[in-house]
């Protein structure tokens, strides 16, 4: 059973870049999201582990996507990915998941 | 009381990929140790090595301060804000991903290869404006006396990034001591040694050891050997 991860990103070229780092893993799969309404639509219809915060998103937005997030799954975990689907990712995501 | 962390150069991750040898002072990549996340705000100190016609292809970063200093060699930079510029020993290249961005790092030449070091650290603000900046250092000026690389301010000496760190690069004779005021309140400072022999305080360091040290005003730092060695100052919270 793979881990579900929901990256979000507002540079689509990143965010891809992402989502295949994320997949290269046989532990994990991701699903990209590059507007609240895409990423708010994938929460609501998969069961997430963690959620990965990437550029580009505003505070407002993260507020929101946050409150939405925990409102509907308390335990899901939020980070902010930083570098930019870079030599980070991999490590960010093991602390995560501890 | 001073808080110290000694990380010797033999216990640095290690990824060699033919074209590119690469040490790793913290995690990155495949090299995953959670004891070593990191110093305060530097996340990622490389010291890499790339083969003669070599290199980084167009790859994306976002949300980072990237430093790179070359060591030997030149490394030929293209980025997505249409910057193409050649590092070279003597240079320091700092860029600001921000938003987002694109580059690739080239050994463009067809015999020599690339030694450079690459320095991430986190911002003090996300998704900034993304940008480029590169100048060439005077060599004397650090020849037993530290010379300031890099600072938060743009109208200081060196680049400037968007972050309360400063940089600076020793080249001291043997016997050679000076001593190193933290400038930022809760700022450590991590020491790596490029070369010969240094002590930090009562700590001796060898070629390619990092040491920080935070929880203090300042430190003494004494040449052992004629030495080269980079103090990157930074918050330790972030």
């Amino acid at each position: 059973m793979k881990t579900q991860i929901l990256a979000i990103g507002r540079h689509a070229e990143i965010l891809q870049t992402v989502v295949r780092l994320v997949n290269n893993s046989p532990e994990w799969n991701a699903t990209g999201a590059g507007t609240d309404d895409e990423a708010i639509l994938a929460f609501s219809t998969q069961t997430y582990k963690l959620v990965l915060l990437g550029g580009g998103i505003e505070k407002e937005s993260e507020d929101r996507l946050c409150a939405a997030f925990r409102a509907l799954n308390p335990d899901i975990i939020i980070i902010q990915h930083y570098g930019g689907g870079s030599g980070l990712l991999a490590a960010e995501i093991y602390e995560a998941l501890g | 009381m001073a808080q110290t962390i000694l990380h010797k150069a033999e216990t640095r991750g290690h990824a060699n990929h033919g074209w590119l040898n690469s040490y790793h002072s913290f995690s990155f990549s495949s090299y995953y140790n959670p004891e070593r996340m990191g110093f305060g705000a530097l996340r990622v100190l490389n010291d890499d090595t790339v083969d003669a016609g070599m290199g980084f292809g167009k790859h994306p970063h976002d949300n980072m301060e990237i430093i790179s200093i070359p060591l030997e060699g030149d490394l030929e930079h293209k980025d997505s804000m249409n910057n193409v510029a050649v590092i070279k020993n003597g240079d320091i290249q700092a860029m600001s991903a921000g938003t987002g961005i694109y580059h690739s790092e080239y050994n463009k030449d067809r015999e020599q290869r690339v030694k450079f070091l690459q320095i991430w650290v986190y911002p003090d603000k996300k998704n900034v404006e993304p940008r480029y900046d590169q100048i060439t250092l005077n060599l004397e000026d650090r020849h037993n006396k530290l010379q300031q690389i890099l600072s938060p301010n743009a109208d200081d000496e060196g680049v400037w990034i968007h972050q309360n760190a400063w940089f600076h690069l020793g080249k001291f004779d043997k016997g050679i001591s000076t001593e190193y005021a933290i400038k930022g309140k809760g700022n450590g400072v991590y020491v790596f040694v490029l070369s010969g022999d240094v002590k930090v305080n009562d700590q001796l360091l060898n070629t390619r050891d990092g040491y920080g040290i935070w929880d203090t005003d300042k430190f003494t730092i004494t040449a052992d050997t004629d030495a080269e060695f980079l103090l990157m100052e930074v918050p330790m919270e972030i």
